[in-house]
């Protein structure tokens, strides 16, 4: 027992991401209305980069951001220092790909609501079996 | 300029993007040649690029003269070549193809779909020659968000089905990306070549193995490999025609190419043959994929959603072959890419100038088609016969390298599962043929002679497209063998090279 | 020796080129015209190569590539040399009848009949000048293709359930049987060539042997091989031209040529011999030959009788093939071409009685002798050729059958062939009896009984002459017979 408590605590980051993601999923699989799994499907994706974000962290380390600058002030930096930048700029790609994906699941979320006016995916599936039974 | 033929194929398209919504607000007009121009100019590049892959081999070209790791490096080999010109290729003719329908469907946002086919195209081609892991996780969602806006832009049941895409595809993209930051933590790069190296020494840890899981099951979702197939069918059948004759040839077929590129740069056949041994599943995956797509497809009476259900049993084909691990499989497989871009081009272009003068794809609305569009129904026609795989047609080749793949593994439930499906989309296509042909004999009064004599064809440019796409369905098959020797042949990898 | 031309291909191309002409031809005759061009081009360009094959060689011309050891190649021997002759031949024949009876009919869909025509001659010349399976495959294939909006031309609901039945046995049988038997044999020897004598030797495990054989065998429906046959007598809704040419001469024959080629340039009579597969092929034709004669003496209809008496003369090339003797093989070459002019008369009359008289019906055909005696003469030689009675050319034929069972040393089968040629003479020669001998029930012809249009009675006429002076002169196809023999046999 004691073994596992310390291995969850000394990988505390990874459970934290484990439980968004899971969160995430089951907001998109069992909420039905669809602002809700679109929340879902945001908190999954910023699991992910929550993910990459805390691997690049480290203990006492300074924020990658050298505050002399250049010029005449430069001097050499010690790297062990400073966090892991890299994917840092790799998730800014990837928020803003996520907000991409917000904007897209919001727009097609507005125009679904203008179309059924609701946005409870029971109620909509009810709407378009009676549209089918009305066709036959 | 040569040299730079990588960048460019990507910056063309993108810059022309931009430059089509301005113009979309300025005057319509300009859009569509603006588009065209971009493209055939991508094409023309990416014929450049395959010359020179023919002649001097693998080209790696890096992005800003950065050198990796911190840069973004781009590798085209024989088979990125040779896709991202078939892609090209696609993209080009739909573009000319749907011109009236898509000023038609989209009159008030034309700037928009143009520039949104554009960045389609544009994240698929930098899917296919990127270097860079998480570029391609990038590129991936550029062309998963506009093939989602693309799709959206419909009436109907589009915005729906495209919400219910957004979901899925989202946590495949998410599975990919949580997958390839699995292997950050242990090699520390993301540049592929360099994960090639660095992997083989921790291949075996379990984290590893499980990124490999991620990646993979995320990948199976993108390109909708039974069971994860779910949001095919309502996507690709409620798109508005023009996106859905842009988008169903070529995600699914990108994401194949993707899984293999992943396969082989990054990780190592031999890890994922040998050490993971999902070969045997993933084949059985792919017989229940094809049984269950073709029998899918036969319950339905609409004609795009019974084309939706082929790919998902083309889908299936391809994975199979691929993981059959010969190299008559692979080699069927990679071809199948090459000809199903193709040929599923070429069903939907033909659904879209019969929907341009019908307006249900329901069957029944199809009597008598063949007297009214002789010319379209006979692409269609071509396009149904190359996935039932009769020769000359694409198809045919593709599969025959299949099944002999399936025999030569010891897979007979995999050759079995091809020879029932190509016997199934026979029954399929010829249930529409009849009904095109003889009509459905409900009123009496309806004279199989005299039905519909008027002859209304499609518009001239999407005949002319048509008439390509089903000319370029029937040489690929004649030239398969080049195809094979030029293209395939020299990126079957060692581990396949067992048997002829 | 092997001979570089490309004349095979321009045989193939000849008819496919004549297909964008006939579908902008606006006024009929020019349209006609071009197919008799057309015919007459390819009957010419196939004529041209007899010579050399008669002399030994084989003429051969290479497209592209395909696979690994198979290209799409082709190569004309004196067997395909002779398929390819009969056919064009009767092409010519054909079209002029067909311009009769469809002109007679007022059919619609004239042009569409043409142009798919064309297209179904082309591939059986293709079938004809393949040198490996997989050519043969691609060219069957396309055959099946173009032949169904042929069967299906009066697109009523009979012609609808016909054409199901068509794409059934010969669509299943091909991508069901063929093909997984092709790719099985590539797999495992990395060619599908064509060797006179058979190519396979000891390459396949002799477990597969007979499944392989099997496959083949049944998966070329277009045999009519039983139970792969039901395709046939559906397949009279179609016009008379169509049923002609198609399932007389050109569909059927097809069928078996593919079973012989199978036969002698795959397994080849060595292997056969070896393991006496010969004597189960043989028995599973001789089924076929006894079960569809004894169903034709119960049909009324004419054509389906013809169709049920085209199912027992294919197992008989079968059978010749089967026997894997010198004479039988002969035989059964022969019987292709004396078969195809036999049958090709009995059709064309039974066309012509229909745009006279409008009658199908055995029954109703009494006393029709009187006022259709050319007709009917036509049709009494035709039945004798193909009863195998002298003179006429199926005598030849079905001659060497019965010495190639002797040689064989299977009596039985001598027993079958002499059985069905008597059941052959009971149910054709009625017919002609009844034509002939018997009064005329004034009222089943009113008005219009006046013999066929010119343009239906010359080719029958044409074919009937034919069959005659092949008993008399059965060249050039004993020759090649002979040669293509000689070649499988050796010496």
């Amino acid at each position: 027992m004691q073994e596992l408590m310390a291995v969850i605590v000394a990988k505390y980051n990874y459970w934290g991401v484990v439980v968004l993601m899971m969160i995430g999923l089951y907001a998109m699989i069992t909420k039905t209305n669809l602002v809700k799994k679109i929340i879902g499907m945001n908190i999954l994706q910023t699991a992910i980069i929550l993910f990459y974000v805390s691997i690049g962290a480290k203990w006492e380390a300074a924020i990658p951001i050298i505050a002399h600058g250049h010029g005449g002030n430069a001097h050499l930096i010690n790297v062990a220092e400073y966090m892991n930048p890299l994917p840092h700029v790799l998730m800014l790609t990837a928020i803003v790909v996520s907000v991409a994906t917000l904007g897209v699941a919001l727009a097609l979320a507005i125009q679904i609501h203008q179309q059924y006016d609701t946005l409870e995916e029971d109620e909509i599936i009810d709407q378009l079996k009676a549209d089918y039974m009305n066709r036959r | 300029m040569n040299s730079q033929f990588p960048a460019l194929i990507i910056v063309v398209p993108l810059i022309a993007a931009l430059l089509v919504n301005i113009a979309g607000w300025l005057r319509k007009s300009l859009c569509f040649p603006v588009a065209v121009a971009a493209l055939a100019a991508s094409w023309l590049f990416s014929i450049g690029l395959l010359h020179q892959v023919l002649h001097r081999g693998i080209i790696a070209y890096r992005m800003g003269g950065w050198s990796p790791p911190w840069g973004i490096a781009y590798r085209v080999d024989h088979l990125g070549g040779i896709v991202l010109m078939l892609v090209l290729l696609v993209g080009l003719i739909n573009v000319i193809a749907t011109r009236g329908t898509a000023a038609q469907a989209f009159n008030d946002r034309l700037g928009a779909f143009y520039s949104l086919y554009l960045l389609f195209v544009t994240g698929l081609m930098g899917i296919i020659i990127t270097g860079d892991a998480f570029n391609l996780y990038v590129l991936l969602e550029i062309a998963s968000l506009t093939a989602y806006a693309l799709i959206g832009m419909g009436g109907g049941r589009a915005p729906l089905s495209g919400l219910h895409y957004i979901f899925m595809g989202t946590i495949g993209a998410s599975f990919y990306l949580l997958g390839i930051g699995y292997l950050y933590i242990v090699t520390g790069s993301l540049n592929m070549a360099d994960l090639a190296v660095l992997l083989p020494s921790v291949e075996r840890t379990s984290l590893v193995k499980m990124s490999f899981i991620f990646c993979m099951v995320g990948l199976f979702i993108k390109m909708a490999f039974f069971p994860l197939h779910g949001w095919l069918p309502n996507a690709y059948s409620h798109a508005p025609n023009p996106c859905a004759s842009l988008i169903a040839p070529l995600t699914t077929k990108v994401m194949i190419y993707v899984m293999i590129r992943v396969i082989f740069s990054i990780y190592h056949p031999d890890f994922a043959f040998t050490t993971m041994r999902m070969g045997n599943p993933i084949v059985w995956l792919a017989v229940i994929a094809i049984l269950a797509g073709s029998i899918l497809a036969y319950r339905q009476d609409r004609l795009k959603r019974m084309l939706a259900y082929i790919i998902v049993v083309e889908v299936g084909y391809m994975v199979g072959g691929f993981w059959l691990g010969n190299r008559a499989g692979f080699t069927g497989a990679v071809l199948h890419i090459l000809n199903d871009a193709m040929m599923t081009l070429c069903l939907f272009l033909a659904v879209g100038a019969i929907a341009s003068r019908i307006d249900d794809d329901d069957f029944t609305r199809l009597q008598g088609i063949f007297r009214k569009m002789p010319f379209t129904m006979t692409a269609f026609v071509i396009g149904a016969l190359s996935i039932i795989g009769v020769p000359p047609t694409g198809g045919f080749f593709s599969k025959w390298y299949m099944i002999t793949g399936g025999l030569q593994a010891g897979h007979y439930a995999f050759a079995a599962a091809l020879v029932t499906s190509s016997l199934v989309s026979a029954l399929l296509f010829f249930r529409i043929f009849e009904i095109g042909y003889f009509g459905t004999f409900e009123k009496q009064d309806t004279d199989p002679h005299g039905m519909a004599t008027a002859v209304q064809e499609a518009p001239l440019d999407m005949l002319i497209a048509l008439a390509i796409t089903a000319g370029v369905v029937i040489l690929m098959g004649l030239y398969s063998y080049r195809l094979v020797s030029m293209f395939i042949d020299p990126v079957v990898p060692a581990a396949f090279m067992g048997g002829h | 020796m092997l001979i570089e031309s490309i004349r095979p291909f321009l045989a193939i191309l000849v008819s496919m080129a004549a297909i964008p002409i006939l579908l902008s031809s606006r006024k009929p005759d020019v349209r006609e015209v071009w197919t008799f061009a057309a015919a007459l081009v390819k009957f010419g360009i196939i004529a041209s190569m007899l010579p050399a094959v008669l002399a030994g060689n084989t003429i051969t011309y290479t497209l592209v590539p395909l696979f690994a050891g198979i290209d799409f190649r082709l190569e004309v021997d004196a067997f395909g040399l002779l398929f390819a002759l009969v056919s064009s031949f009767l092409w010519i024949v054909t079209s002029a009848y067909s311009i009769g009876y469809m002109r007679g009919l007022d059919e619609h869909s004239q042009t569409r009949y043409y142009c798919f025509f064309a297209a179904a001659l082309s591939s059986t010349v293709g079938v004809a000048f393949s040198a490996n399976l997989l050519t043969l495959y691609l060219f069957y294939e396309i055959l099946s293709l173009s032949t169904y909006p042929l069967v299906t031309h009066h697109q009523d609901r009979e012609a609808r359930s016909s054409g199901r039945k068509y794409l059934l046995y010969i669509l299943g049988g091909s991508i069901g049987l063929v093909l997984p038997a092709m790719i099985g044999v590539y797999a495992v020897t990395g060619t599908l060539d064509f060797v006179p004598g058979g190519m396979l030797n000891d390459r396949i495990p002799t477990v597969y042997l007979l499944p392989l054989l099997l496959m083949f065998i049944f998966g070329f429906s277009k045999a009519g091989i039983m139970p792969m046959h039901a395709w046939l007598p559906a397949a009279m809704v179609a016009p008379t031209p169509v049923s002609a040419l198609l399932h007389a001469v050109a569909v059927v024959k097809v069928g078996a040529f593919c079973v012989f080629r199978v036969i002698t340039g795959v397994f080849g009579p060595g292997l056969l011999q070896v393991h006496d597969f010969g004597t189960i092929i043989c028995a599973i034709a001789s089924f076929t030959i006894i079960i569809s004669s004894l169903i034709a003496l119960s049909q009324d209809s004419l054509k389906r009788r013809l169709a049920f008496s085209t199912l027992g003369q294919l197992s008989y090339i079968v059978l010749g093939a089967a026997l894997l003797t010198r004479a039988g093989m002969t035989g059964g070459m022969l019987h292709i071409a004396m078969h195809a002019f036999g049958k090709i008369t009995l059709f064309f009359c039974a066309g012509a009685i229909f745009v006279a008289t409008g009658i199908k019906n055995i029954s109703e055909m009494v006393g029709i002798g009187k006022q259709m005696p050319v007709t009917m003469t036509a049709f009494l030689i035709g039945a004798l050729s193909v009863i195998g009675l002298p003179p006429c050319g199926g005598f030849i034929s079905k001659w060497h059958l019965a010495i190639g069972t002797i040689e064989a040393g299977q009596l039985i089968f001598l027993a079958v062939l002499l059985v069905s040629s008597l059941l052959n003479a009971a149910y054709f020669l009625p017919i002609v009896y009844r034509a002939f001998f018997c009064a005329a029930d004034a009222s089943l012809f009113e008005n219009r009984i006046k013999e066929a249009p010119r343009w239906c009675l010359a080719p029958l006429v044409v074919t009937a002459i034919v069959s005659v002076v092949l008993f008399f002169y059965p060249q050039p196809f004993l020759r090649l017979s002979r040669l293509a023999v000689g070649s499988i046999l050796g010496g």
